[in-house]
């Protein structure tokens, strides 16, 4: 066992925990933030992905004790206030989500590019998401909603 | 006081109430579920496609750290029945057992050995590996054509055969005859590969037992809470009043989630046994194996046809891969695809048969358009071929012979009632919006220039059956349920409303639309409406959601609801207006007497003085609650064509889709946006099988595509942007008059794809690619394609 401290969604967690144990399964079923779900178990699908330090990172790919001394962003903690992010709201508006279980991943993946590149074209939307599937939308809304939360004029 | 509810929601892009728990992460997976003394549960499954179990040790297992118990199939034999097939389509099909897990042979890669239960999931993953099982390898049994041989190796050595059953339509004139008057005949051998479903959450259950009551809570990722309530209590003889199942928030399921898994019978099981609750999640690579596949047939499709283009028969041979057990309604997928081949076209013979095949593989079962798919793809393909010989436009060629406008209601040689439909505008609006002529100058030019990158332009014309089903055709087709579906209204006394559906939504939006179907009929605020589903205790009548059947059945079913609690509430406003019923008039929510507007009440108001029931006409129930049960009397059929344009880069022989056009009617939309998602993803899928999916299997009949890192799901760079419009001729089977749109994207786009490809590479003297038509593929069709031409020359 290795004692780590994580500061995740703004709360910092002193835990005792596996060295094996997967960032994802940490934060799911030891601290009980669900919000991240798993999609695969190969670090193909992106739906598990988190802000690490600044870094986005598919929390099924790093250790728990990796993240010792860092600070996690998740889906959960995207939203200050009450008052959603603008990617949240965008995909709301934009229909960019069906049955959900991509968009934690997908938001996190499109705030990291956004954050590199605040006003990206359609294609540099496809390929920063690439390595996040979804089964549902055929990615067009997501596409038109990532453009949209960028503040670009957005064909509907 | 003004009209409560004044702009018809139906009709109307509402963004979704759903989406607030899902875009911030505040969802219920079923894996998210944890309670108290929770065990995890772990399937060892078989590593061979076929086996006897000579010696199988769990008790190494029990020693590891964490682990609290572990079974064999034998141990969990007693009180555990046979996963059940509701769709024994002919007589005599051969129907073996299927235990949910494996007493002493296995059957396919996948199939389930033996079971650990331990403290949390890493013990019971890791505990797994003490579990000792000598196995005898049985040779696998992988080809179709093969299987049905004399000699064959048998799946179930105790039916004596691998053919499941024979099922033959006939209608029409005799195929042999109009064969006979023909002036042309084309045959063509397609194949449908296999593909495994990713839904994107994993299947997964949570088993909570009341001990002392003999009660269960069954959480599961499923699509099908009602039906699968049914079927554990069958096969675990609990009785159906003590179990209840409740889907969560689930995350897709395409048809994988249409069914009765062995896991779901064990960790019921183990939970009984143990008394405690138990959980089991599936990993992505264990659902490779054990989350039942789609497609898998060879088609032998057979036409005929005058010199002029005018279809005269059709003749369909198919062999379907049952894989190694007949899941919830395996047989009957291929045969939901036998009255689709016949498409929207005019003929007068139509010969069908399907034989069903085992072989030692994963099931299969229904999955994204469930054998509709199939056979649009056969039927629009060979169209194309047909065009070809005949010298036609493919557009021409279909124009010839499908249904008019005028001639709705229309039986099909194939004996469906399409009641309603509007080929020519769908096609025209595509062909519009597409720039077809254009396409095709562009196309001829670059065929003239001998560029080595080809455009190719598909076209594919489609219809389906949607709103499963009529429960009396459901009896002829010897499927064991009814087709019909329940909603009940609940008025609140503070004037709020509960709709309960008997559907249940995986992502297709059902808690926004049918708010919204309810907020116009009852005429109160689309934000004062809550939706209760996926429950059986809150939720307790209903068939669930498969087949495009929520909107055209469950929609219905609320619609017709909501009007009878109209119709009561209209009774208490007449007692307290002292009116006649007859004398109210019912706007917005409001009643008031005709000619004297100002005596009025509010539906919310009736709903609060049946509550306090103080004041009722005699002998009224103090309610104005209601439930309706609908049975459809025929099924809806959208329909539509979609264009494809695609550059083939004969050097490398990599295909883009350049531009993509579709044209849909799927009668009435209730949300216009929801339905352009729909058709969004389902388009997606169906170029993903024309260019990129394959379940792939190794001689032994290992699943060599068992990763989600060797099976290619498309990602956003992999698929083009999509143009999508709509026509809408009311659907007349439902008072919505809509006609259900989940399935059309993927059933219309396949072909449409390869036809494209196909069209790319024909100057060039390919007639044929196989799906995927990969990089790989297109090169060595293109290859044998010039290896012929020089053989000839
Ligand atoms: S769960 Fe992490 S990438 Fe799939
Ligand atoms: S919305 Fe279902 S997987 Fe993306």
């Amino acid at each position: 066992m290795t004692r780590i401290s994580v500061k995740v969604d703004g709360t910092t967690y002193e835990d005792e925990v596996e060295p094996r144990l997967l960032l994802v399964h940490y934060l799911r079923d030891h601290l009980g933030l669900t919000g991240t779900p798993i999609g695969c178990d190969t670090s193909n699908c992106g739906a598990c992905t988190v802000d690490l330090d600044g870094e986005t990172v598919k929390s099924c790919s790093v250790l728990a004790v990796q993240a010792d001394g860092s600070e996690v962003t998740t889906i959960q903690g995207l939203a200050h206030d009450g008052e959603w992010h603008a990617l949240q709201k965008a995909f709301h508006e934009r229909h960019a989500l069906q049955c959900g279980y991509c968009t934690p991943g997908m938001i996190m993946a499109a705030r990291d590019l956004l954050r590199e590149n605040p006003a990206p074209g359609p294609q540099e939307v496809r390929e920063a998401l690439e390595g996040n599937l979804c089964r549902c939308t055929g990615y067009q809304n997501i596409v038109r909603a990532v453009l949209a939360a960028s503040g670009q004029e957005v064909s509907s | 006081m003004t009209d409560q509810v004044v702009e018809p929601e139906v009709g109307r892009s509402r963004p979704r109430k759903e989406d607030a728990r899902l875009v911030t992460g505040q969802t219920n997976w079923t894996d998210n579920i944890n309670v108290n003394g929770l065990l995890h549960l772990a399937i060892l499954r078989s590593p061979m496609a076929h086996a006897r179990i000579d010696r199988i040790d769990v008790a190494p297992a029990r020693e590891r750290p964490g682990v609290v118990a572990a079974f064999t199939g034998q141990d969990l034999a007693e009180g555990l029945g046979s996963l059940p097939c509701a769709w024994p389509v002919t007589e005599d099909i051969v129907l073996p057992d299927h235990p949910p897990i494996a007493v002493d042979e296995v059957r396919y890669a996948g199939d389930p050995v033996a079971v650990v239960v331990a403290r949390d999931r890493y013990a019971a993953a890791d505990a797994l590996e003490a579990v000792e099982v000598d196995y005898t390898p049985l040779p696998p049994v992988l080809d179709l054509e093969a299987a049905l041989a004399e000699d064959a190796p048998l799946v179930h050595s105790d039916q004596g055969t691998n053919r499941c059953y024979v099922w033959p339509l006939a209608t029409g004139e005799s195929y042999a005859t109009v064969r006979e008057r023909a002036d042309v005949v084309l045959k063509r051998r397609y194949l449908q590969q296999r593909l495994i479903p990713n839904a994107m959450e994993p299947r997964a259950v949570v088993v909570t037992p009341l001990a002392a009551s003999g009660e269960y809570t069954v959480y599961s990722a499923t699509q099908i809470p009602h039906i699968l309530r049914i079927m554990l209590a069958v096969v675990t003889g609990i009785p159906e009043q003590k179990l209840r199942v409740i889907a969560p928030d689930v995350g897709g399921g395409f048809g994988s989630k249409l069914q009765v898994y062995g896991e779901e019978a064990l960790a019921l099981t183990v939970a009984r046994r143990l008394g405690r609750p138990v959980k089991w999640t599936e990993s992505r690579s264990e659902g490779y194996l054990a989350t039942h596949h789609g497609r898998g047939m060879i088609q032998d499709i057979e036409i005929a046809a005058t010199r002029e283009g005018r279809l005269l028969g059709l003749k369909v041979d198919l062999l379907a891969d049952m894989g190694a057990y007949l899941m919830l309604v395996t047989p009957g997928i291929p045969i939901l695809g036998a009255f689709m081949y016949p498409a929207i076209y005019k003929m007068d013979a139509y010969d069908f048969t399907c034989t069903g095949v085992f072989t030692t593989r994963t099931p299969t079962d229904a999955y994204r358009g469930a054998g509709r798919p199939e056979a649009t793809y056969a039927i629009e393909r060979i169209m194309d071929e047909l065009a070809v010989e005949l010298d036609l436009d493919p557009i021409e060629l279909r124009r010839l012979n499908w249904i008019r406008h005028e001639e709705f209601p229309y039986t099909s040689i194939a004996g469906l009632t399409y009641d309603s439909g509007n080929y020519e505008a769908a096609t025209d609006k595509a062909l519009a919006l597409f720039g077809y002529d254009k396409l095709r100058a562009e196309q001829a030019d670059r065929n003239r220039r001998g560029d080595s990158v080809r455009l190719g332009i598909g076209v594919s014309t489609y219809t389906e059956m949607c709103g499963l089903a009529p429960s009396r055709v459901l009896r002829d087709l010897r499927y064991a349920a009814g087709g019909w579906e329940a909603a009940s209204i609940r008025m609140l006394p503070t004037g709020k409303v509960e709709v309960v559906t008997g559907t249940s939504p995986h992502g297709q939006g059902h808690v926004t639309c049918w708010s919204q179907i309810a907020a116009d009929v009852l005429g109160v605020p689309f934000e004062d409406i809550e939706v209760v589903h996926g429950d059986t205790r809150a939720a307790p009548q209903g068939m669930d959601t498969y087949g495009s059947r929520s909107l055209v059945v469950g929609g219905a079913a609320v619609h017709h609801a909501a009007r009878k609690v109209v119709e009561k509430a209209r009774k208490v406003a007449a007692h307290l207006l002292e009116a006649s019923e007859h004398d109210l008039e019912f706007t917005h929510g409001v009643f008031s007497v005709k000619g004297s507007p100002e005596a009025r009440k509010t539906i919310q108001e009736v709903a609060f003085e049946t509550f306090s029931s103080h004041d009722l006409p005699d002998g009224m129930e103090p309610t104005i609650n209601a439930e309706h049960l609908v049975d459809p009397d025929n099924f809806s059929y959208p329909h539509g064509t979609h264009l494809c344009a695609v550059e083939v880069d004969t050097e490398t022989g990599r295909t883009t889709i350049r531009s993509y056009v579709c044209v849909d009617d799927v009668g009435s939309v209730i949300n216009p946006v929801i339905v352009e998602g729909q058709v969004h993803g389902g388009v997606a899928q169906g170029i993903a099988q024309a260019l990129y999916e394959e379940a792939v299997y190794d001689d032994e009949g290992n699943l060599v595509s068992g990763t989600m890192a060797d099976y290619f799901v498309p990602s956003a760079v992999d698929l083009p942007e999509f143009v999508t419009d709509r026509t809408e001729t009311p659907a007349t089977s439902n008072p919505l008059g809509s006609k259900g749109v989940g399935e059309s994207g993927t059933i219309a786009s396949t072909p449409a794809v390869v036809n494209a490809i196909v069209d790319a590479l024909r100057p060039l003297g390919v007639t044929e690619v196989r799906m995927p038509c990969t990089p790989q593929r297109v090169w060595e069709a293109l290859r044998s394609a010039r290896s012929s031409e020089e053989a000839s020359a």
